[in-house]
């Protein structure tokens, strides 16, 4: 269970509140205007930013104040997944060990995760010798490395065209299907959401919404959301 | 990334580097009762202003179309000009001086080439040679920082620009104009403040007591005069000039946002046409300035060197192991230093960038002066000759290790901190994979130039050496002093030499790595 | 790297604790201990006799030498201060550091010259030194060279001991006119420089006519290279001397050693060293007379020299002088 008690984000003049659960397994949209503070929700989620007030619980215990890499939490970011300088490979044994202090084994799940995410043979590559999508297969592959119960997207593959983001939902459908992993998915698109999460939380007017079933949130929207799906 | 374990380290340091420099003030006697300034200070203070702002101006003005050329192209022997950029620098200040003069004094090469052609004489002597020769020393350095702010630009964004149809104009506007409001003020702040305190350079060519600087004043003050306290005053004033400078540049500076690229680096596109030859011109005009006054220290010292006796060969492998030795030990030493400063400066506090600034402003015969006083009760000056100079060589190179690794340093924080923290990527791992291997090229760089003015320095150590503990730069000072100018030249080459070897071989590795 | 002066600590303890060999500590300036130097000739004379091991330490040049003392005070382990010259005595004297140093015995300077504290031990004629190949008649006085195109290099007073002597030089010949000197010589000088290596260094680069040295410069171009180019120019005025001077410290660790380096400095085996080492005419002659070569040497007609307390009163007027000259 992931709770978000009485949450209270303020940067500047803006400020955002959030007072929600989500189970276990869940997989859940994050949809909203843009500026509405989705990816801050996310950020402090993720521990990369701290709350004004409120604290983040996972399965009860409080994890406010932990540093990101000790939450049980893998972020996938927008941009910025993979360190250009070290190989593919290199960075996803980072999930794994963040000194790459790496055993036989680590290295046959490296090329295990490879595999799952279609990546095979491109460990030894340098990030900037591959393609978009498969730099977002490598965050992926790394975050099924990490293996950790909740995963954050925070829109890693909005620069990618339609089909390739299908495969992309897809993946991190099945991945977080095997893994039994919380997901929450920041996303500009309706579709996306209908097509990936049960389930949607509507960043809008100062709140985050606790989530509500996908599909009766968007044959209902509220007005901010009708505005912003036009 | 374990921010509060840096800060705390970098505040450690700070106060080290703070007691460092003003301990040997109140060990001098400084005293706030009379801060006012006498008429031959103020104008000894008037001067020092004119030719660092001039001598730091022109550098960076001069640098960056240099910059900009040797960032565009590419051509045989390009590499080897970048590593010799490094050189003049690190030249111990009489060689260098007497090379400036082979090429631009009375019997020089140019005014040879002008009488040839029936021109009048260029005379260095004056403020226009002060100027010379610290463009001499620095442009390069500046031309190095430049370059390395236009090959931090990611490729990406020049590729945009050219699918924008950007014109020259408008991609110095848009992306290396921000660039350079990030470089140059750091650039122009370094050489200001190295300028600061010339004193050697500037009373040699600025042609007799006209060009008397504060540190000139300041060494008055201890030999002459032997007022303590008025040393200590004009250190001080020196260390507020450079404050203030420091606030300044600040003001001007702006931080760099171009986010990361793939770590493709290309550097800028190579319009052709005029601009071609322009960069040719740059190239070319940069290039002569910087090795006619090293090719005449080699002519110089080249000869001497066939019948340098064995004694002087002795003392001169002996110097320059000892010199050597200190100046690895140095390096380690403002390397690190340098590396928590500029970490610490990433995460966006202001007083590391200003804790590692200020050693420019250093008197070094201020500093010796106290550190003798203070020490001296305590030790055989002899004893400490060696520590103290690794401890001082380290502390007055630091400065410039922390320029060379702040931007690239600001740019690893601002586009992978979150990434690391993602990856609960702490100390050790965060420096061992992502800091170092990020930094190498200007790690490599900044290395070479401590290791290499370590090699020079002699300012500390002649006032602590004992018996049998002379450097290299203290055995060229003893040749000269026994009419071996010969020999001194000889010994100067060995020098420049070992220096610029040392250099070489830390900025080839930061570049080597940088590249695999 | 800090292995190196704890292992030169190390060895001298443990060879004073073996051998219980006193150590005569003196201070001197650079050029007198490098290998080049007087340094090494006096040390292994002086050990043959004395039964000590003499250790020099040094510093830059003869003001620095005061400088360090003045920083050192009382807690100074050196027994002997050699390396300071007239110019700087009286400075010297008033720290009340020194003292007397109870030798009789004369000197062969060519003016009377006796101080309770310092002994002489070289001494020299400051003159501007340039190429008879280059410059075949020479300005034979400041007036001449001021009147004259040559270009002259010449040393900071406030840094080098040279600088201060020529300060003085002038001061002792024209007096009160010493400024207007000055005035005249300004476009002559093509530069000044911090100390005497500098200057010389450009001078045999070919950047300046003359250069602020010694009349014996030309005997190391001579004795030691061969070279017969370099001479001295004699001046009417006459020429200002350098003497330079070693004295006891009054809380010298070894005060019995310390007068026997005195009364050592004083012999042959000392003094004979000192011109083609030094550059400069010993303050005793040796019996064996001087090296060939120095009679090459002119001699002034006139020999300048103030008193320590004349010096001492004259130097700060004379510095003011010089700047507001030279700054114009």
């Amino acid at each position: 269970m992931l709770t978000l008690e009485n949450l209270t984000i303020t940067q500047g003049g803006f400020r955002l509140t959030a007072d929600w659960q989500a189970k276990a397994g869940a997989r859940i949209a994050v949809i909203g205007p843009s500026g509405a503070g989705k990816s801050t929700l996310l950020s402090v989620i993720g521990g990369f930013f701290a709350p004004q007030s409120g604290r983040v619980l996972w399965q009860g215990a409080d994890i406010t104040g932990l540093e990101p890499g000790a939450r049980p939490i893998t972020t996938v970011f927008q941009d910025q997944n993979l360190f250009p300088h070290l190989t593919i490979a290199q960075n996803l044994g980072l999930g794994i060990s963040p000194n790459l202090r790496l055993t036989a084994n680590d290295h046959a799940r490296i090329e295990t995760a490879l595999d799952r995410t279609g990546l095979a043979g491109f460990g030894p590559r340098k990030p900037a010798q591959l393609s978009g999508g498969q730099q977002s297969r490598a965050a992926l592959a790394r975050a099924l490395l990490r293996d950790k119960p909740v995963l954050v997207l925070d829109e890693p593959f909005a620069a990618l065209g339609p089909a390739l983001k299908a495969e992309m939902l897809g993946l991190v459908a099945e991945l977080s299907h095997d893994s039994g992993a919380t997901v929450l998915m920041v996303t500009h698109d309706p579709k996306d959401a209908l097509a990936f999460a049960p389930l949607t939380c509507l960043v809008a007017g100062g709140a985050a919404h606790a989530p509500q079933p996908t599909a009766d949130l968007l044959a209902n929207p509220p007005p901010e959301l009708a505005a912003y799906l036009g | 990334m374990a921010d509060r374990a840096v800060t705390l380290i970098a505040a450690g340091l700070a106060a080290a580097v703070l007691l460092l420099l003003l301990a040997p003030l109140a060990a001098l006697g400084l005293s706030t009762r009379s801060l006012a300034l006498s008429e031959a200070e103020l104008a000894a203070l008037r001067f020092t202003l004119m030719q660092a702002a001039l001598s730091a101006g022109l550098s960076v003005m001069l640098a960056v179309p240099v910059a900009r050329a040797l960032a565009r192209r590419r051509f045989f022997g390009r590499d080897v000009l970048v590593a010799t950029l490094g050189a003049p620098f690190i030249l111990p200040v009489i060689v260098a001086v007497l090379g400036l003069l082979a090429v631009f004094g009375r019997a020089g090469w140019v005014n040879n080439g002008l009488a040839l052609l029936g021109l009048p004489a260029f005379s260095i002597y004056g403020l226009q040679g002060v100027v010379l020769a610290h463009v001499f020393f620095n442009m390069p350095l500046a031309v190095r920082m430049i370059l390395h702010g236009w090959q931090a630009i990611p490729a990406e964004r020049f590729r945009l620009a050219a699918s924008l149809g950007f014109t020259p104009a408008a991609t110095l506007r848009h992306i290396e104009g921000p660039m350079l409001r990030a470089v140059l003020p750091g650039a122009a702040l370094v050489i200001f403040v190295i300028c600061l305190t010339s004193f050697a350079v500037a009373l040699t060519l600025g042609g007799g007591p006209r060009a008397t600087t504060v540190e000139l004043a300041i060494y008055q003050a201890l030999r002459f005069d032997f007022d303590l306290g008025a040393a200590a005053r004009l250190a001080l004033l020196q260390f507020a000039l450079c404050a203030a400078a420091y606030a300044v540049a600040t003001r001007i500076s702006l931080p760099l946002g171009f986010g990361a690229g793939q770590g493709r680096t290309g550097g800028p596109p190579a319009p052709n046409g005029w601009r071609r030859g322009l960069d040719a011109v740059f190239i070319t005009a940069a290039a002569l300035f910087l090795a006619l006054p090293l090719l005449a220290v080699v002519l110089n010292g080249v000869p001497g060197l066939r019948h340098l006796p064995a004694s002087v060969w002795d003392a001169v492998l002996a110097a320059a192991v000892r010199s050597t030795l200190i100046a690895l030990a140095s390096t380690a030493l403002a390397l690190s230093a340098a590396l928590v400063f500029a970490l610490a400066a990433a995460r966006g506090k202001g007083w590391p960038a200003l804790a590692a600034t200020l050693p420019l402003a250093a008197s070094s015969l201020v500093l010796g002066t106290g550190l003798f006083l203070i020490l001296q009760p305590l030790f055989r000056p002899a004893d400490l000759a060696l520590p103290v100079t690794m401890t001082i060589n380290a502390l007055l190179a630091l400065p410039f290790a922390f320029r060379i690794l702040l931007p690239e340093t600001r740019t690893i924080y601002a586009d992978y901190h979150r990434l690391g923290a993602s990856l609960g990527m702490t100390g050790r791992a965060w420096l061992r994979w992502v800091v170092i291997p990020r930094l190498a090229r200007p790690m490599g760089f900044a290395a070479g130039l401590v290791a290499a003015l370590s090699m020079g320095d002699l300012g500390v150590i002649a006032l602590f050496a004992g018996e049998g503990q002379a450097t290299l730069p203290l055995l060229v000072q003893r040749l000269m002093g026994a009419y071996r100018l010969e020999a001194a030249a000889s010994a100067a080459l060995l020098l420049v030499l070992i220096s610029f070897a040392l250099f070489w071989a830390f900025d080839h590795w930061g570049r080597r790595y940088a590249d695999a | 790297m800090r292995l190196i002066p704890f292992a030169l600590a190390f060895s001298s303890v443990a060879s004073v604790a073996t051998a219980q060999t006193p150590v005569l500590n003196v201070l001197t300036y650079d050029s007198f201990t490098s290998e080049w130097g007087p340094g090494p000739a006096v040390e292994a004379a002086f050990e043959a006799v004395c039964a000590c091991d003499l250790v020099f330490s040094a510093v830059g040049d003869g003001a620095e030498l005061l400088a360090r003392l003045q920083l050192e005070g009382a807690r100074s382990d050196a027994s002997v201060v050699l390396g300071l010259d007239t110019n700087l005595t009286a400075q010297a004297t008033a720290t009340g550091l020194f003292a007397p140093h109870g030798q009789t015995a004369g000197n062969d300077l060519p003016v009377p010259f006796a101080d309770p504290n310092f002994l002489p031990y070289d001494w020299g004629y400051f003159a501007f030194v340039y190429d008879k190949t280059k410059l075949a008649t020479p300005p034979t006085s400041f007036q001449e060279l001021a009147a004259s195109d040559l270009k002259v290099v010449i040393q900071d007073p406030r840094s080098s001991t040279p600088g201060l002597g020529l300060l003085l030089w002038v001061k002792a010949a024209y007096g009160d006119s010493a400024t207007e000197i000055w005035a005249a010589l300004a476009d002559n000088i093509i530069t000044v420089t911090p100390g005497w290596s500098e200057s010389y260094g450009m001078f045999t680069a070919g950047e300046a006519d003359m250069v602020l040295s010694y009349t014996t410069s030309p005997a190391y171009h001579l004795i030691a290279e061969d070279d017969a180019t370099k001479a001295a120019a004699p001046f009417t005025e006459g020429h200002y001397m350098q003497v330079e001077v070693a004295g006891k410290l009054a809380n010298a660790p070894q005060p019995e050693l310390a007068d026997q380096f005195l009364t050592f400095m004083g012999t042959d085996a000392f003094q004979s060293v000192i011109p083609t080492t030094n550059w400069m005419y010993p303050a005793h002659t040796p019996a064996t007379g001087l090296p060939d070569g120095f009679d090459q040497m002119i001699t002034p007609a006139k020999s300048l020299l103030m008193t320590a307390d004349e010096a001492q009163s004259a130097r700060t007027q004379a510095l003011d002088e010089w700047l507001t000259a030279l700054s114009r």
